[in-house]
């Protein structure tokens, strides 16, 4: 099947990296650690689940490791993150531990969920990262809540939503960001346009190809961005903080990325609606080799450094599958506990026969 | 027109009872009160009287033999008269109506056969098959007005009403049954309570756990030095002798004065407080127990309580014992102290909802004021009806008494 | 006591806890300038400024979502809709988000939002402006559904629902607002989940809700003047639901008839006559009966709608029914 790759209109062009501007080495050392780590972390995660350790639905993140690394690594401690359910990518470099989050894939107790929530619900509110969501678009609008209390306190947070281009005609986007440029809110959205809503390429779902576009109806702010390069996406993200931090403005910046998977592990790498050759191709600009050939241009690391660091993290992630196969599930009770506040400890026990 | 003589029932548990010896013959003449024969019932031997003047025809039964209650004895006519011996059961209803007071017996349905006919299921609300299984009313017998002949509350509750109609259907009727206990307590003031729900509740429950009274126990220690000392100076004072049990069945009609939660009885569906005190005594005979009462035993002084009770157990021990005498109790009092038993636990006497079971007074080493010192010890232990008496209610009276007994001063205060 | 309309009784709660606690605010279309489409906000904005009273795009789903993640965050949203019929718009954000954060997140993360509005019919506003969804939401475990039948319990429930730390779907009614009663002074909650005995009675149990408690009443008295004593339980909170104020008084009465405005299938109705029948079969003396809003889409012709809805004369046909009297 052919499909066809729309040349961007004119004046869109990604952004590039600033070399003037980069961190220190430690910092751009500490990137391709984090890129290694979401790798193999989901590339284990893919087996766990081949292997039925992990059940129901798990969205790998591989091939856009960039964005996640490069826009969290400009914001604070303190900002607030929403993700779509593509979101182990995102957890893992806000600093959910691959322990904690292998632990909840696998549905453990010790998981950052808890086990209630699973791969799309990976949460831990003490990292301000607010999950984990299931439904297309439908946590956009927390998002502008969220910076709606920022501003309501007259704080100098940030709140940046992730989603996928397949999310930008939704009802929810559209009421979302014109609500945030409306008022004027500290928000940045972050569309990760990897090309492909599950099966249908962007071009056969959207009238406007250009994501970035839509931001023109709210009067938004945007950039388009290399995905691929994590100094690139570092850069633009730090351009929308300062927006969002400093002047109230929110952003749209669609990141032009690409995922090497399947939509999800049911979905298969090529055939139904991309090719074999498009695939490979887009291997080529692999955000991990991408970065890595840049950091041994700068002489800041080599090949045996990257093998070393390579080996560090599969252990860890080894370290982390192990874990979390070992973890025991959560008690039966717990099937009650958190639908109330009031009953953390007993349950409605309402179930069963009745 | 003969007058059938019946085998009564003369005690309100009798079921049947042997005629010991006709005190008349055939062919005399008996006035309406003569004593025809002497019965033994299953408490005492009572006499049997002609309720009926005229000649007393034939005996139908023997001396010695037992009948149960409702069967015919002999026939009071005219002289000569032949009487079919067919008539004797079904005339009962007649004989035994003079002057007694009868209790109806299990309701009886109305003529009408249910709605619900024939291998049909049958169809009664909820609350109408709980109502009547409480009532112990047959359902097949009850005739419904809700939609297809459903069985409803008002089915119920109007059945359960029409008690009195006579029942052809029923072969020999029940015998007439003296209601428990009235006649012997008859002009003694009472209320009735109905019960709360609370009481229901509780009695419900309890019964199914416990058997048909659920019973609880309290015991107490009564020092009775004091008491001992106080019988011997009055004892000292002159005839009419005091024994201890004398001064507990005292002390204990003045507590039940004090605490008339326990001066009352079970009714199923009320309880009944009595606002008179009469306290039985166990006494006992031959080859059982009865209990002869001393009526308004809070108001008689210890050497009436002292004469009443030698009178009552040696006519006891005869057998001589008239119902008003055993029946009519609002308390009872066993002591088992003479065969020198430390304690024990007595059971009740329904419909009474208490009784106080007394062990011996002995010597023994206990602290007193402090001090190691030798007193005269009682040890009581009261059985109570829980569905009367709750804890607490039993606790206080059994305070109030211990200290009447360990001060017995306290008896004329 | 002050005697107070349905609405100023909302409007005395929405106040009282936002000058309580700085981190309540309400949010909906209408709210602010235009003084509330019902006027509840009345005088809000004036006295908290736009920040704390927002005017919204008409865009439910999205500000529904802006509520739930300010909430997330630790504020305490009102979010008004101004009828539950658009609020189908924001119901992914009710049910698939506020419903689910705490157990998603495994006790983490709570939403303590309201979302209110009127709900059910009103007059002949026809079929998609007069529909009660109370027992969808009361369907969802994670929130709790209040529908309070009086200006008393309006502002006693309404100022619990804000201090609720669950997210509360709280259901009003237009054909409430200018109803008037009496309503304490000063300072009052009243609990979430605890039924109320509007009138005592001995023969059967009227059990309803919102709208429908004032027709219980009027039926009641119609059917005082019969001889038929009526119990009246408005149930105020629809979930959690109040089992004990309900059984208390149909194990009294032994027969209940339920009342209420929605669709007949899985309706409230079908809840609170599962609770009777399982919890105290034997104190039923008849069948649990339901008068309930007629299973159509609602009219717009005044006499049709009227003949679809619950009233007196069809409660009352109900009660002889459950009394096995003649109708």
């Amino acid at each position: 099947m052919k499909t066809t790759e729309r040349k961007p209109k004119a004046g869109s062009a990604p952004s590039v990296a600033v070399t003037a501007a980069q961190p220190d080495a430690e910092t751009q050392r500490s990137w391709l650690r984090q890129m290694l780590l979401i790798r193999r972390f989901e590339e284990k995660a893919g087996e766990a689940y081949s292997l039925g350790k992990i059940g129901g639905f798990c969205h790998l993140y591989i091939g856009q490791e960039a964005v996640a690394v490069g826009s969290l690594a400009a914001l604070r401690g303190d900002d607030y993150i929403t993700a779509s359910y593509r979101e182990h990518g995102h957890a893992l470099a806000r600093g959910i531990s691959a322990r904690a989050a292998m632990a909840e894939l696998f549905g453990k107790a010790a998981g950052c969920s808890h086990g209630k929530g699973g791969s799309m619900h990976l949460i831990d509110a003490s990292l301000g990262f607010l999950g984990g969501h299931g439904i297309v678009g439908g946590h956009i609008p927390l998002t502008t809540g969220m910076a709606f209390a920022i501003k309501y306190r007259e704080e100098d947070r940030v709140a940046v939503c992730y989603f996928g281009e397949a999310a930008v005609n939704n009802g929810a986007f559209h009421e979302a960001l014109n609500m945030a440029a409306l008022w004027k809110l500290p928000a940045i959205y972050i569309c990760e346009n990897n090309r492909y809503g599950m099966g249908t390429a962007l071009e056969r779902a959207s009238a406007v190809y250009d994501i970035s576009e839509r931001a023109g109806s709210y009067d938004m702010d945007r950039e388009i961005v290399d995905g691929q390069d994590v100094l690139v996406v570092y850069q633009a993200m730090q351009r929308a903080v300062k927006r969002a931090r400093e002047s109230k403005h929110p952003t749209l910046l669609e990141i032009r990325t690409y995922r090497f998977m399947g939509h999800s592990m049911s979905d298969p790498i090529h055939g139904h609606y991309r090719t074999r050759e498009e695939v490979e191709e887009h291997r080529k600009r692999d955000p991990i080799l991408v970065w890595s050939e840049k950091l041994k241009a700068d002489g800041l690391i080599d090949e045996r450094g990257i093998k070393a660091l390579d080996a560090d993290v599969i252990s860890e992630v080894e370290d982390a599958y192990r874990f979390a196969d070992a973890a025991p599930d959560p008690e039966p009770g717990e099937l009650w506990t958190d639908v109330y506040a009031g009953n953390r400890e007993q349950g409605t026990g309402n179930g069963g026969v009745s | 027109m003969a007058t059938t003589v019946v085998m009564e029932a003369l005690s309100p548990t009798m079921e049947e009872g042997r005629l010991v010896e006709w005190k008349k013959q055939p062919g005399d003449v008996v006035a309406v009160g003569d004593v025809l024969a002497e019965v033994e019932t299953d408490k005492a031997v009572m006499e049997l009287v002609a309720r009926a003047a005229g000649t007393l025809l034939a005996h139908a039964v023997a001396a010695g033999t037992t009948v149960p209650v409702g069967q015919a004895l002999a026939h009071i006519g005219a002289a000569g008269e032949v009487v079919a011996a067919g008539a004797a059961g079904a005339a009962g209803a007649a004989g035994a109506a003079n002057g007694r007071e009868t209790t109806p017996v299990a309701p009886v349905a109305v003529a009408a056969p249910p709605l619900q006919a024939a291998g049909g299921r049958l169809k009664a609300s909820p609350l109408a098959r709980r109502i009547a299984a409480d009532r112990g009313l047959d359902l097949q017998a009850v005739t419904g007005t809700g939609p297809e002949g459903r069985i409803v509350l008002r089915d119920v509750e109007t059945a359960g009403s029409r008690g009195t109609a006579p029942s052809a259907p029923l072969a020999a009727s029940r015998p007439h049954v003296l209601t428990p206990a009235e006649p012997a307590a008859a002009g003694s003031a009472y209320t009735d309570v109905p019960l709360t729900q609370i009481r229901k509740a509780i009695s419900k429950r309890l019964a199914q756990s416990i058997g048909p009274i659920p019973t609880f126990y309290l015991t107490a220690e009564a020092d009775m030095t004091r008491a001992a000392e106080a019988r011997e100076g009055l004892n000292a004072l002159g005839e009419g002798k005091v024994s201890f049990n004398d001064i507990v069945i005292k002390a204990t009609a003045l507590a039940l004065g004090q605490h008339p939660a326990c001066n009352a009885w079970w009714q199923e569906d009320r309880i009944r407080y009595w606002a008179d005190v009469h306290v039985a005594m166990a006494v006992a005979v031959e080859d059982g127990l009865i209990t002869p009462i001393i009526r308004h035993a809070d108001r008689k002084t210890l050497r009436e309580i002292g004469a009443e009770a030698k009178d009552l157990a040696l006519r006891a021990r005869e057998r001589k014992l008239k119902p008003e005498e055993y029946t009519g109790g609002t308390f009872s009092v066993s002591n088992l102290g003479m065969f020198d038993i430390d304690e024990f636990t007595a059971i009740i006497n329904p419909p009474e909802a208490g009784i106080l079971a007394v062990g011996r007074i002995g010597d023994q080493a206990v602290a007193y004021e402090g001090q190691l010192a030798i007193r005269k010890r009682l040890r009581l232990t009261m059985s109570c009806d829980h569905r009367v008496i709750d804890g607490a209610t039993g606790a206080q009276f059994l305070r109030t008494l211990v200290r009447m007994l360990e001060n017995p001063l306290g008896m004329v205060w | 006591m002050a005697v107070v309309t349905y609405r100023d009784a909302l409007n005395q709660a929405i106040r009282e806890e936002m000058r309580l606690d700085p981190s309540v605010f309400l949010m909906g279309e209408e709210v602010g300038v235009y003084q509330g489409a019902y006027k509840v906000s009345r005088g809000l904005l004036d006295e908290f400024g736009p920040m704390r009273v927002v005017d919204t795009p008409i865009t439910e789903l999205g500000f529904a979502g802006v509520g739930v993640g300010a909430a997330m965050v630790g504020l305490r949203p009102i979010v008004e809709f101004m009828t539950w019929n658009f609020a189908l718009l924001a119901i992914d954000q009710v049910v698939n988000t506020a419903a689910k954060m705490r157990y998603m997140s495994g006790g983490q993360i709570s939403v303590p939002a309201v979302f209110r509005g009127p709900g059910g019919s009103a007059l002949q506003l026809a079929a998609q402006h007069s529909q009660a969804f109370e027992s969808w939401y009361a369907h969802i475990p994670g929130l709790k559904v209040v529908m309070p039948a009086t200006p008393a319990d309006a502002k006693g429930l309404l100022k619990s629902a804000i201090r609720d730390e669950d997210p509360v779907v709280f259901i009003e009614g237009e054909m409430l607002y200018n109803t008037k009663g009496e309503v304490p002074e000063g300072e009052y909650l009243t609990p979430i989940g605890v039924a109320d005995v509007k009138r005592t009675g001995a023969d059967v149990t009227l059990i309803c809700h919102s709208k429908t408690v004032s027709v219980a009443l009027k039926a009641a008295e119609q059917l005082a003047a019969d001889g038929i004593d009526a119990e009246v339980v408005d149930l105020r909170t629809i979930r959690p639901l109040d089992h004990e104020t309900v059984l208390t008084s149909v194990s009294k009465t032994h027969r209940a008839v339920v009342v209420e405005e929605g669709w007949s299938f899985a309706g409230v109705g079908a809840q609170v006559v599962d609770v009777i029948q399982r919890e105290i079969f034997d104190e039923l003396d008849s069948p649990v009966l339901r008068v309930t809003g007629a299973d159509v889409p609602m009219p717009y012709n005044k006499h049709l709608e009227k003949a679809s809805k619950a009233d007196p004369p069809k409660v009352i046909a109900a009660v002889k029914r459950v009394m096995y009297l003649e109708p």
